[in-house]
């Protein structure tokens, strides 16, 4: 990064192993804390650039919630029957994209799969500040957002309770439960590497705030011993957390009547698109990411094949997911289902539904070949068609399944308006704004995971040594 | 604050024990197991990664952390569940189409988050707990080389309160053990 005037030299990439060769407990420790580990006033101006531009897209973002909270929802293009918009879509949309690094780090964690410990720590970033944009838009759409903690059970001088029998008040538990499990099992996992910035650290000041975020880490046997009770444990939990999650939130449109929503396959089918959009994210970030900071030795062309193929395997569900939402308008024999189908293919909205197929299913379909998967502008691209094929997909379950149901005296259109795009695209500045911080200043990979790994693969076959570790 | 504290205290701090660096993890445990079986009992290593049989190694029981994150899900989850039960039948019971008030798979979903909750904050807060944390300052910071302990160094410290503390008979087991260094350090 400082050296950024000269020349890169050429890469060397590593394509059948999850390290490059020659890599020491050493070499791999100062490989990553050196990429935070120097002073504030020589960050790279590359990183400046980048979050003062993500810091304009929040700029943006908080005027138009400024404008939502001081005019109200009728800034947005919603209305009686297309009652939800961009607000639900995107809130759909972003948490899906979390999805993936809970999945990475628990579920990954829980399989003993080592391909995940590079690219963990920055997933499960990416998890949290997801869930963070995510959270945000179920707030703001009920148009009196100040009046938001009605959705919490507390005891109230009106002597209500909310209705814990809606799926909309599932969302809330299922949500606030998420976002405060994915920040502990984050926490818990950075405070060794913490420890580690703590004693590798020159200045003072980081020495200080490293010290007292690491809470006292010393790598005593009898913490680690717990600790990793602690990180498997947590990541069980996880497991079954992330998929009720995404689970829940589509019994917000499975539990009604509408054509289109009152499927009982969007469980499933929803949890498969989280993840494969998740995944497309996780690229996205990553390709640059490895690049700027010179990490092809810690990040392979490996992590990107096994990525793809997880990628590609969820694809494959959603597009099942696709034909039997046409078979069951088929089947059902009901005219509504069956007019949903029909609408979808050619109705005004029609050109939505075929960049979905072209998207999420044809584009994809080029992952099949291993030299287009380890070919990364190939691999960016089709990661970012994955990025904007979900988001069609929610669009497509929301807008056209609203906006022409039952009867055709109360069908409409929907158009997005200006704050419908601000408040979509603004909360891009409040994702990268908190990634760029985390990536100034927080280890981006797990140090002491990969450690492990080195440790592993590097170690004489000694009697006591195993094959597993967990880690968080 | 050493300069301060020295001129202060009439002596020099007393010492905590005795640390000793390995450079790779066979040999740590290979000399804990050595340390268990002469009969040390207040003897702790110190490891940048989780070397696997280090605990039973040195003798460490195993955690009892599981039980509490048991303990915080079934307080959670039954918890929740009796609270919603008591809501939708005896504080504010609501006839919707004429469904049971009662109406416990609707009250799944909230039961499962809740026991995921309180479990994920009895693990962490637990290990907080049981470990003793935050305390960002120990005695073993203070020993030579020690900020090796989060990078690539092995460490195995006895205390001066185990019974068969012995600076110069540890040093020469430690040592013999493959030791590269060993030295006494202050509290």
């Amino acid at each position: 990064m400082q050296s950024s005037k000269q020349l890169k030299p050429p890469v060397t990439e590593t394509y059948d192993s999850l390290l490059a060769p020659g890599q020491s407990l050493n070499s791999v420790t100062a490989k990553i804390s050196d990429i935070i580990l120097f002073p504030v006033l020589k960050t790279p101006l590359g990183w400046i650039i980048g979050f003062v531009a993500a810091g304009l897209l929040l700029m943006l973002y908080l005027y138009s919630l400024a404008t939502l909270f001081t005019v109200g929802i009728g800034i947005w293009g919603i209305n009686i029957p297309v009652a939800w918009g961009f607000d639900i879509i995107n809130f759909v949309w972003w948490i899906g994209i979390g999805h993936a690094g809970t999945l990475i780090s628990a579920i990954l964690l829980l399989f003993r799969q080592d391909w995940r410990t590079s690219i963990n720590r920055a997933a499960e970033a990416m998890t949290i500040f997801a869930v963070a944009c995510a959270g945000i838009y179920p707030l703001i759409h009920t148009g009196r957002p100040w009046l938001d903690y009605w959705f919490l059970p507390y005891p109230s001088t009106l002597g209500m309770w909310p209705q814990f029998r809606s799926p909309l008040e599932w969302d809330v538990f299922a949500i606030s439960t998420y976002a405060t499990v994915s920040v502990l099992f984050w926490f818990v996992g950075l405070v060794p590497d913490l420890a580690t910035l703590r004693d590798r650290s020159t200045s003072p000041i980081a020495k200080t705030l490293y010290g007292l975020a690491s809470l006292g880490w010393r790598g005593a046997a009898k913490h680690w011993q717990r600790y990793e009770v602690a990180s498997l444990l947590l990541a069980g939990l996880s497991t079954p957390l992330v998929l009720s999650v995404h689970s829940i939130i589509s019994f917000d449109f499975a539990v009604a009547q509408l054509p289109g929503w009152h499927v009982t396959v969007f469980p499933p089918y929803f949890v498969a698109g989280a993840v494969y959009c998740g995944f497309a994210m996780v690229i996205v970030l990553m390709i640059p990411i490895r690049r700027w900071f010179g990490l092809e030795g810690l990040i392979t062309m490996k992590h990107f094949d096994v990525m793809s193929k997880v990628m590609l395997a969820s694809g494959m569900i959603v597009t099942y997911g696709y034909f039997g939402e046409i078979f069951y308008a088929w089947y059902s024999s009901s005219i509504y289902e069956y007019y949903l189908i029909v609408n979808r293919f050619t109705g005004p909205y029609a050109w939505s539904y075929w960049s979905l197929i072209l998207f999420n299913v044809l584009i994809p379909q080029v992952l099949w070949s291993k030299k287009l998967r380890q070919n990364l502008p190939v691999l960016f691209f089709v990661s970012m068609a994955i990025n904007v094929g979900m988001w069609f997909e929610r669009w497509v379950i929301i807008v056209l399944s609203l906006h022409r149901d039952f009867l055709p005296s109360s069908w409409a259109s929907y158009t997005p308006t200006f704050y419908d795009w601000s408040t979509y695209i603004g909360s891009f500045g409040l994702f990268f704004v908190l990634f760029l911080l985390f990536i100034r200043f927080i280890p981006m990979i797990a140090i002491f995971e990969v450690r492990d790994l080195v440790h592993k693969t590097t170690a004489h076959t000694a009697e006591h040594e195993d094959s597993g570790h967990a880690g968080a | 604050m050493s300069k301060a504290m020295s001129k202060a205290a009439t002596d020099s701090p007393a010492t905590y024990g005795i640390m000793a660096e390995f450079t790779e993890s066979s040999a740590l445990i290979h000399a804990a197991e050595h340390l268990r079986d002469a009969g040390y009992t207040k003897v702790e290593a110190y490891t940048p990664i989780p070397v696997h049989g280090l605990d039973v190694a040195i003798g460490h029981k195993p955690s009892r952390l599981p039980w509490l994150v048991l303990a915080g899900g079934l307080t959670g989850s039954s918890g929740l569940f009796a609270f919603m039960t008591w809501v939708n039948l005896v504080d504010y019971p609501m006839n919707i189409g004429g469904r049971p008030h009662f109406s416990w798979p609707a009250f799944v979903p909230i039961t499962f988050e809740g026991m995921v909750l309180f479990s994920a904050l009895a693990a962490v807060f637990g290990l907080f707990l049981i470990c003793g944390f935050p305390r960002p300052y120990h005695p073993v910071f203070n020993a030579p080389g020690f900020e090796r302990a989060t990078t690539d160094g092995f460490f195995l410290c006895i205390e001066t309160s185990d019974p068969l503390y012995d600076a110069a008979k540890a040093k020469s087991i430690l040592t013999g053990l493959g030791a590269t260094a060993v030295n006494e350090f202050s509290e």
